[in-house]
């Protein structure tokens, strides 16, 4: 019978040759994640089970990224209870301060995250990793203890919408524009409890850095889960971060059925669509650049899960070099791991960044989501690369959030209000992987 | 053991309640119900606190507990001393969040339609209705499988996946994995 990816890869982990959407399946996880918030709730319901050891340490990935560098003493006392446990426990994939970064981009890039694998991860951005075909979802700390002590999950297999991109993305456009676009037309949980499969040909264009922002964006769909099947830029990818990591498992790699049966299917022109912008406090509110208020704005976030890949550094300094932030907004701009600070600091980005007046801080996630470095005030205005424009989701309850590609934040960073890219003037940067 | 049959007051909020609302990250420092609970729904409702009484239950919208899967949500919720959550749908993460701390949780279609903050709510969880016993409207909620009310039962997942522990042999987190599919199941 035709699967969909997602079935094949739950029906692997569940040790059976099929399952259907509806039914509930034990599977076997192949990495567990857990971050400075959620890793010490965990370890904490870990211990009331009385079990002395971990199902499996080389399988395990604890990621400060929240709050690092430590913000206060209450945060420390969290970063330290996931490093005690990372000795105890012998958890080798344990990245400190100063050699990790945000969880989603950090695990793809360290290979530790391959395509067919089934990733738990408590953080509710891990559907990024289905960016490069694995199944992955997002869970709480609970979920995450059980899984520290048995190595296994019960799952609901998900029914999947397909997503067909067609055409080829226009100036500015990226993984960012296509997600937002989706949303608007799903709604914030029109894909509830359900995989979201992206395909068609217009994601040979897309680079892997712009795909995971697809798949990182499938919770504010409602989604489950987000997945793109590999192809030969997911494949490369996953090759050259191997060899760079020095880290060589197995994967496998899976693809749909043509048979397979969805519960929606979405066609989407990339070519008509212009950069979006979604305005407060839902990401579902989003709608083109252009046609949004050009509303002034006091910070601009260039970081996160979503957007801080290298790809998202260039096209940002792309638009900032020889250019300054208006006086009036305050720039900030994050890397999402060590490894892309590294990258950018070789490129000069990070040169350029600091001349246009911008802050550039260590990989963290604090901005997105109000936690520290660059929380925002009452009334105060944002545009973020980030995922959430929720009430208070930066700051204070009464500050509000945009949230764009890095294009678009750049250009709104030297306008000090809301800005289209092309209203800098300069040409734009073609990221198409396939050669004009 | 959770009770079977509840009733309180409602608190009535709309759609798209998300677990930041629910709990602000500026608090996430804090792993402890009770601290949590000063703060529960401060950014959307900062009376919450002050107006929540021990056994009153929290009725909503579609997609409540959207966003983060911090679990501090339910806990600072559970910790406030709500009783149970009535909405008309929730967000995945919240809803396996829920049950595996042990708060009570319904999916009720329509229940918001005349419901007004302070009126009184009973919900039976075994015979999956939800009554406005204020405005004498009864509802319908979708029903909770069985394996997850027994996860509900045992106090949450770490009771519940111990005793299968203490029960000897191999961990089997459910009795659930080979029953036959059931599309409607609006869990996970």
């Amino acid at each position: 019978m035709s699967q969909t990816i997602t079935q094949k890869i739950l029906a692997r982990a569940a040790g059976v040759d099929h399952v259907e959407p509806g039914e509930i399946v034990m599977c076997d996880v192949d990495l567990a994640m857990g971050n400075d918030i959620t890793a010490p709730v965990a370890i904490a319901r870990f211990r009331e089970l009385g079990v002395s050891r971990v199902w499996d340490p080389s399988k395990i990935a604890l990621v400060p990224s929240h709050f690092v560098p430590a913000k206060d003493i209450a945060s420390a006392g969290l970063m330290t209870t996931m490093r005690e446990f990372a000795r105890e426990q012998e958890i080798e994939h344990f990245f400190e301060l100063g050699r990790g970064g945000i969880e989603h981009i950090l695990l793809p890039e360290q290979a530790l995250a391959l395509p067919g694998m089934v990733i738990i991860g408590a953080d509710s951005h891990s559907c990024t990793y289905g960016g490069i075909g694995a199944f992955s979802t997002g869970v709480g700390s609970t979920d995450l203890a059980a899984v520290l002590a048995t190595g296994r999950i019960w799952l609901r297999v998900p029914e999947s919408v397909k997503f067909v991109y067609e055409g080829r993305p226009g100036p500015w456009v990226i993984g960012k524009d296509l997600i937002l676009h989706v949303i608007s037309v799903v709604g914030d949980d029109g894909c509830a409890y359900q995989a979201m499969e992206h395909t068609g040909p217009a994601l040979q264009h897309l680079s892997q850095d712009s795909r995971f922002t697809l798949t990182n964006m499938a919770i504010e769909g409602g989604a489950k889960s987000g997945i793109i099947p590999p192809d030969d830029v997911t494949l490369a990818y996953v090759k050259s971060r191997q060899e760079a990591s020095g880290r060589h498992g197995h994967f496998d790699v899976y693809e749909s059925d043509p048979g397979a049966a969805y519960a929606g299917v979405h066609e989407v022109d990339v070519s008509a669509l212009e950069p979006q912008i979604a305005v407060p406090s839902l990401p579902s509110k989003s709608q083109p650049v252009s046609t949004v208020e050009r509303v002034p704005v006091d910070q601009v976030f260039i970081g996160s899960c979503t957007n801080a890949k290298i790809e998202d550094l260039r096209i940002a300094a792309h638009i900032l070099r020889g250019r300054r932030a208006d006086p009036r907004v305050r720039l900030m701009v994050i890397p999402a791991t060590q490894e892309i600070w590294l990258q950018a600091n070789e490129e000069g980005l990070l040169q350029v960044f600091a001349e246009a007046g911008a802050t550039v801080s260590t990989p963290t996630c604090g901005a997105c989501l109000g936690g520290h470095m660059g929380v925002l005030g009452p009334g105060e205005v944002c545009v973020s690369t980030s995922n959430r424009n929720y009430v208070g989701r930066m700051g204070h309850r009464e500050a509000k959030v945009y949230l764009a590609n890095p294009a678009v934040a750049a250009a709104t960073a030297i306008f000090g209000r809301v800005a289209h890219p092309d209203e800098v003037g300069v040409a734009p940067l073609d990221l198409d992987v396939v050669p004009a | 053991m959770t009770d079977v049959l509840i009733e309180g007051t409602a608190h009535v909020y709309g759609d798209n309640v998300d677990t930041d609302v629910i709990i602000p990250a500026r608090y996430l420092t804090s792993t402890e119900a009770e601290e949590l609970a000063k703060h529960c729904m401060e950014d959307l409702d900062p009376e919450f606190c002050e107006r929540c009484n021990h056994g009153d239950v929290i009725v909503a919208g579609r997609n409540f507990g959207s966003g983060s899967s911090r679990e501090h949500a339910p806990i600072a919720i559970k910790g406030s001393g709500i009783a149970c959550i009535v909405a008309e749908s929730f967000a995945r993460i919240f809803y396996r969040n829920s049950i595996n701390v042990g708060l009570p949780i319904v999916e009720c279609p329509g229940v918001t339609a005349d419901a007004e903050p302070g009126d009184t709510f009973r919900v039976d969880l075994d015979a999956g209705r939800v009554e406005n016993v204020t405005r004498g409207r009864t509802y319908e909620a979708t029903a909770m499988p069985e394996f997850m009310r027994g996860i509900l039962d045992a106090g949450g997942l770490m009771p519940w996946v111990k005793r299968q522990m203490d029960d000897g042999g191999e961990v089997r987190v459910t009795v659930a994995a080979n029953e036959p599919a059931q599309a409607d199941w609006r869990l996970d």
